[in-house]
């Protein structure tokens, strides 16, 4: 069995490895599997466009709004006994349309739910007007989505007319989910993303209050936002009737204004104008834009319509769809304290609310950054698994209050978001650090005309400018010389984890009846470098009147490390914010007890998949740390079962049996096949035989370097193998000495000697050189020796410890005639003693000269072994030279000498006699007849063999003359 | 008669000892530490030489060096992470068997004998000794070296937080830990690749070669998570130790990660040696 597996050498060790890297691997496809998921299941889903009626706008007749429902396939997990499946609502964004949420809808479909998205009114193949979520006309439309939702027949019910439904969407969306749970209870779960709790706030930010509080004045105007929003929402063309794409005509608007198509402005009534300019927007809407963008304020009708559409207190009455609230903290649209104030109307209703601030939001990509898919499907599956299926527990009076944060990666791990939780009464009532701030009241001019402005962010372009920020070129862009008050702390102690918003106390007095300014909290390295967290900047608009104003600064997470000091900055213009054109100077000073008020809430790490290493990865890793335990363990219990073993009893006592060696290469040539022999005690064995003949193989399966494919060797009865302990004694130099170049020689003998791991009095380390006879060279780095030095070393390290068996592969090379004399006599008295010397050569005179015994091989086999004595002596030819005269007569006198076998002539000088007779005879014989001998050449049967496989003569002759010893098997 | 006795235990084979004292007085062991040891020096002359590069920007990588010792410290390491403490790891290891093997001294070793499983655990021993060693070694020196340059300053990051010299000691330490653990898929790929092919130069450069395939690789942001199982994913992870909240999350997946890579690997080295024909 053993040779069978070890015909192809090193090929069970390869599959093995094979193995265990196909084990790895496949750990690693199946991570990779589980993060792509089903893809099948939501190939499978269908989607049905169709329309539903919304409430009709004035003027206009009905309204129909454009909806998609995306059913799963039958097969897909998630329905109930009669087919039927709990439903979401999917909402777009500002300017967007159903269609953008294809791709979202097909995955929530595809996870088990009916999901049905629609084109809120005013955008896109839906009829009506923008009224920015107002309750009367986009809210009322998710109700009658979920009146159709409930007359399907694939929806779960919970009531009559009452679907299980949740609803999601981002920013705009996000604002019809949230409005539409407050308004509907039918919804049972909502998560609304990136949007407003109070867009009256988001849009007309103000973020002093008067101390104590007071009615806030009206705030700054987002002027650059609200451009943007109003240019999304022209976008979509002039206001047009439901059901059908807009603008398809271009000549005629679809309410009726003639569109010169040159692009002139239309003559005619204020309102064809009013709807050339208002777009898709609601008039009211339009008034309330204008009126803003021209300087002229927010009126009181405004305010109303912008309170309509906020999360009110009369709003959240009765609010029970638990709600996950998904805000990015880089977001200068609707910042983190609108998801807090949401946060705090819901958590007071008793409302289950879980937080999840992300590194993202309107200035960075919107929702990348949200879940895998850098959408909402990932965290409204987590909320809606848990609060729409079968099991999810009634809506209501639920703990929740999770709150899951992310901190700015640390500058070294750029990609790296390090999340963290805490909860939302601690969010809404944080722990608090009270920092010093020091700066003398410092004069702020607003420039006419509100030029220059400072540059904190880019309203939905920010990447770039964060970059700059990133690397501290920010701050000068954003604090104008003269147009900047600034205020400092000293540099921190200890690390800060800022989660919210700050606030600080200010006084400002102004050369006209108010003041606008925007303040911003920088952080400050040791070496100067400013950069402002997240980029945002609160805006205040304060009257004069009022001597002592909180600012709450913009509310964001992150950390202020050891050596930072935190940096207000007060400036009196942004570039994103409308700001007084009249040119007023301000002074701006620090107020109360001049501390800056940080809120420092208790936060937790949050392990991302639920520990500090994927559980995949550790199984698969743990399995081979057990795996390479199990292997060493076996490796070690076969080691030793072979070393206690007991010997052969047959050759317990012969130092060196071989049988039936067989080495097959790999390229199929068979170098040692089938050879046999043995070395007894005392003996000098010669291992004889041309180059190429197997003896370097033989030699090296002797000590275990390469495995034979069949035979063994058994050395005192003891099998060997690669690292047999019984190798302990054998002495071996094999093809060559090996040494370490940079030891000297001493130093070489003994770091060999150590790694036998024996006693160095054992070594006899002495005797040993004095055999090397190196002299004073002995102390030099080998790499200085000759190869006749570095081979008379080998032949010492080999007799280290003066070993039973010492096995020497080609000693003499290398060495001059006298070294060669004196060799062979250290031979002969080492293995006086009892032990024995195998010698391998291709010298037939060295073997002759050295060795007692003798194998010869060639081509793998063994073709004689014997006593050299009895080879040499024993029954040869003799070839005799004539001078002149005729060798047919001379062969036959000669064969009729006793003990000639046979005599013949060979060439036309020359005579081959075989036969044991006497040489004396034989050249008496001749002369007596006359004949002249030139010489007379004695060629024994060693010499015959050897010289036939060195010289190439007769080869085919080889076996046979060699035949009785190969099987002999035997030099005794 | 048998005056030399059977050999001792496997046990006893090779004591790690005699294979440092074997490995210790080479050439390469030594020019690799030289060059370890002028390294820092190196470092503060050419920011002596290239004086005044400043653009009035913010601090850079560079800048920070010099502030004081530790940072130049972090310096010197985030500069040798990627390719200098692998190509070291990879000569330490991937050397340790072929070097053998070319001074035909394999043989005896083999043949003394110490048992093939026993001679690739003292080689391994040894090799991730001596890369230990090197990874000590190199940030206490440079430490030395900067606090003669730059002064004790205490460690400052690139957004200006410090961390004092007290914390500094335990998260250096876990930093180079990490490196370490880090270096085991090098380690065990230039160990496998050397036990099989008895070509050093094979050896490291196989190691070499395969990280920084995977460096590239890992710049591919399509691959995704699979990036995770790439040697070099994790390899700057320990940077991760010198903010103020320290995640521990990167550094102990990647440190599984490079465990698992190293079993795989030496296991695989131990099994084909075992079994393997040595002709050198």
């Amino acid at each position: 069995m053993r040779d069978r597996l070890g015909l192809r050498p090193g090929r069970p060790g390869r599959l093995v490895a094979g193995l265990l890297t196909v084990a790895l691997l496949a750990a690693v496809a199946g991570t990779a599997v589980a993060l792509t998921g089903d893809d099948a299941a939501v190939d499978a889903v269908s989607e049905t466009p169709g329309e539903v009626r919304g409430r009709p706008e004035p003027g206009q007749g009905p309204t129909t709004l454009d909806v998609s429902v995306f059913t799963p396939d039958a097969t897909v997990p998630g329905a109930d006994a009669d087919g039927r499946r709990p439903a979401v609502l999917l909402a777009h964004g500002f300017g967007g349309s159903k269609d953008d949420l294809a791709d979202s809808a097909r995955r929530m479909a595809g996870a088990g739910y009916v999901a049905m998205t629609w084109t809120a009114r005013g955008f896109g193949g839906s009829g009506g007007r923008i009224h920015l979520d107002d309750p009367a006309w986009e809210i009322d439309d998710v109700s009658r989505l979920v009146d159709a939702l409930a007359a399907r027949d694939d929806v779960r019910l919970d009531g009559d007319g009452d679907p299980v439904v949740g609803i999601a969407g981002a920013s705009y969306g996000g604002g019809a989910a949230l409005l539409g749970a407050a308004y509907d209870d039918r919804i049972d779960a909502a998560v609304p993303a990136i949007t407003w709790s109070d867009l009256e706030q988001a849009l007309f930010p103000q973020s002093a209050s008067p101390v104590p509080y007071g009615d806030r004045p009206t705030g700054v105007f987002k002027q650059q936002w609200a451009s943007l929003l109003y240019g999304a929402g022209l976008g979509t063309g002039p206001a047009g009737a439901g059901g059908s794409a807009p603008a398809d005509d271009g000549a005629t608007g679809d309410a009726g204004v003639p569109v010169d198509p040159l692009g002139e402005i239309p003559d005619g009534a204020d309102e064809a104008v009013d709807e050339l300019l208002c777009g898709r927007f609601a008039p009211a809407v339009c008034r309330l834009y204008r009126g803003a963008a021209t300087g002229q304020g927010l009126t009181t009708d405004g305010r109303r319509l912008l309170a309509r559409s906020s999360l009110t207190p009369a709003a959240v009455r009765g609010y029970t769809a638990p709600t996950l609230l998904v805000q990015g903290t880089r977001d200068s649209l609707f910042g983190l304290e609108q998801s807090t104030r949401t946060g705090s109307l819901l958590r007071d209703e008793g409302v289950e609310v879980d937080v999840r601030w992300f590194e993202g939001g309107h200035d960075a990509g919107g929702l990348t950054g949200v879940g895998d898919g850098g959408d909402l499907v990932e965290p409204a599956l987590d909320w809606f698994g848990t609060h729409l299926g079968d099991d999810a527990p009634p809506a209501g009076g639920q703990d929740g209050g999770e709150v899951e944060l992310t901190l700015p990666p640390p500058q070294l791990r750029e990609d790296e978001v390090e999340q963290r939780a805490t909860d939302l009464d601690e969010l809404l009532d944080p722990a608090t650090t009270e920092v010093k701030l020091l700066g003398d009241p410092q004069p702020v001019v607003s420039p006419p005309g509100g030029r220059p402005a400072a540059l904190t962010s880019l309203p939905g372009l920010s990447a770039g400018l964060d970059l700059a920020g990133g690397l501290g070129q920010g701050y000068a862009l954003a604090a104008l010389p003269g147009a900047t008050a600034v205020f400092e702390s000293r540099p921190q102690a200890e690390t800060l984890t800022v989660v919210g918003a700050p606030t600080v106390d200010l006084t400002v007095r102004s050369t006209a009846s108010d003041a606008t300014l925007f303040a911003s909290l920088w952080l400050v390295g040791e070496d100067g470098t400013a950069s402002l967290p997240r980029l945002l900047v609160s805006p205040l608009a304060v009257p004069t009147s009022e001597d002592l104003v909180r600012v709450q600064l913009p509310a964001s997470t992150y950390r202020v490390e050891p050596g930072q000091s935190l940096r207000l900055v007060v400036a009196s213009t942004d570039q994103a914010y409308a700001v007084p054109s009249d040119p007023r100077a301000y002074t701006v000073a620090l107020a109360g007890d001049e501390n800056l008020t940080l809120p420092t809430p208790r936060t937790t790490a949050v392990d991302s998949a639920g520990g500090l290493v994927p559980q995949p990865l550790l199984v698969t890793v743990g399995l081979l740390l057990l795996a390479a335990v199990a292997l060493a363990a076996w490796g070690a219990a076969r080691a030793r079962s072979r070393a206690d073993s007991d010997p052969d009893p047959a050759s317990a006592d012969v130092p060196l049996v071989v049988d039936g060696l067989v080495k097959e290469y790999s390229n199929g040539f068979r170098a040692v096949d089938g050879v046999s022999w043995r070395a007894e005690r005392g003996q000098v064995v010669g291992l004889l035989g041309p180059n190429g003949a197997g003896k370097t193989t033989t030699m090296r399966m002797l000590v275990g370097l390469i495995s034979a494919d069949a035979g063994t060797v058994r050395v005192l009865g003891r099998e060997v193998g690669a690292g047999s302990r019984v190798l302990g004694e054998v002495g071996a130099l094999i093809e060559g000495p090996g040494f370490l170049p940079h030891l000297t020689g001493r130093q070489n003998l003994e770091a060999y000697w150590e790694a036998t791991g024996r006693p160095r009095a054992d070594a006899n380390l002495d005797e040993v050189l004095a055999v090397a006879d190196l002299g004073g060279a002995v102390d030099r780095p080998v790499r200085s020796y000759s190869h006749g030095m570095e081979q008379r070393l080998g032949i010492a390290q080999a007799m280290l410890g003066t070993p039973d068996l010492l096995l020497l592969d080609e000693p003499t090379n290398g060495l001059d005639p006298p070294q060669i004399r004196g060799l062979r006599g250290v031979l002969r008295r080492y293995a006086e003693g009892g032990r024995t010397v195998v010698v391998s050569s291709h010298l037939l005179g060295e073997v002759e000269q050295t060795c007692s015994h003798v194998v010869v091989m060639h081509r793998g086999r063994v073709v004689l072994s014997g006593a050299v004595e009895d080879l040499v002596q024993a029954t040869g030819s003799t070839l005799v030279t004539l001078e002149g005269g005729d060798p047919v007569g001379a062969a036959r006198l000669l064969s009729g000498l006793t003990g000639v076998e046979s005599a013949e002539a060979v060439g036309s000088d020359q005579v081959r006699v075989e036969g044991p007779v006497r040489r004396p005879r034989l050249v008496e014989a001749l002369v007596r007849e006359g004949y002249a001998v030139a010489g007379l050449d004695g060629r024994r049967q060693l010499e015959e063999v050897f010289m036939g496989l060195v010289g190439g003569g007769e080869p085919a002759q080889l076996p046979a003359s060699g035949a009785g010893g190969s099987d002999a098997g035997a030099a005794r | 008669m048998s005056a030399r006795g059977t050999a001792p235990a496997a046990s006893r084979a090779l004591p790690l000892r005699a294979e440092l004292r074997r490995q210790l007085g080479r050439r390469r062991t030594r020019l690799s530490f030289l060059f370890l040891l002028l390294l820092p020096l190196l470092l503060v002359g050419a920011f002596a030489l290239g004086d005044g590069g400043s653009d009035g920007g913010g601090a850079s990588f560079v800048d920070l060096a010099q502030t004081g010792a530790p940072n130049l410290v972090v310096f010197t390491l985030f500069a040798s992470t990627g390719f200098l403490l692998v190509v070291l790891a990879a000569l330490f290891h991937g050397d340790a068997v072929p070097s053998e093997a070319s001074w035909s001294s394999l043989r005896y070793l083999l043949t003394a004998p110490v048992p093939r499983g026993r001679l690739l655990t003292v080689k391994l021993a040894a090799a991730s000794l001596t890369t230990l060693v090197a990874l000590v070694v190199l940030p206490l020196w440079t430490l030395l070296v900067g606090l003669v340059a730059y002064g004790t300053e205490p460690y400052r990051g690139l957004a200006g937080e410090t961390i004092g010299w007290a914390d500094f000691w335990p998260r250096l330490a876990i930093a180079v830990a990490y490196l370490f653990v880090n270096l085991f898929f090098v380690a065990g790929l230039s160990f496998l690749v050397g036990t099989i092919t008895d070509a050093p130069l094979g050896a490291v450069g196989s190691a070499v070669l395969v990280t920084i395939v995977s460096s590239i690789l890992d710049t591919i942001d399509a691959l995704g998570d699979l990036r995770e199982a790439l040697p070099t994913h994790f390899q700057f992870a320990w940077a991760g130790v010198l903010t103020s909240d320290v995640d521990y999350a990167p550094l102990a997946t990647g440190a599984t990660w490079s465990l698992g890579w190293a079993l795989l690997l030496v296991g695989a080295s131990y099994v084909l040696f075992a079994r393997k024909d040595v002709l050198s």
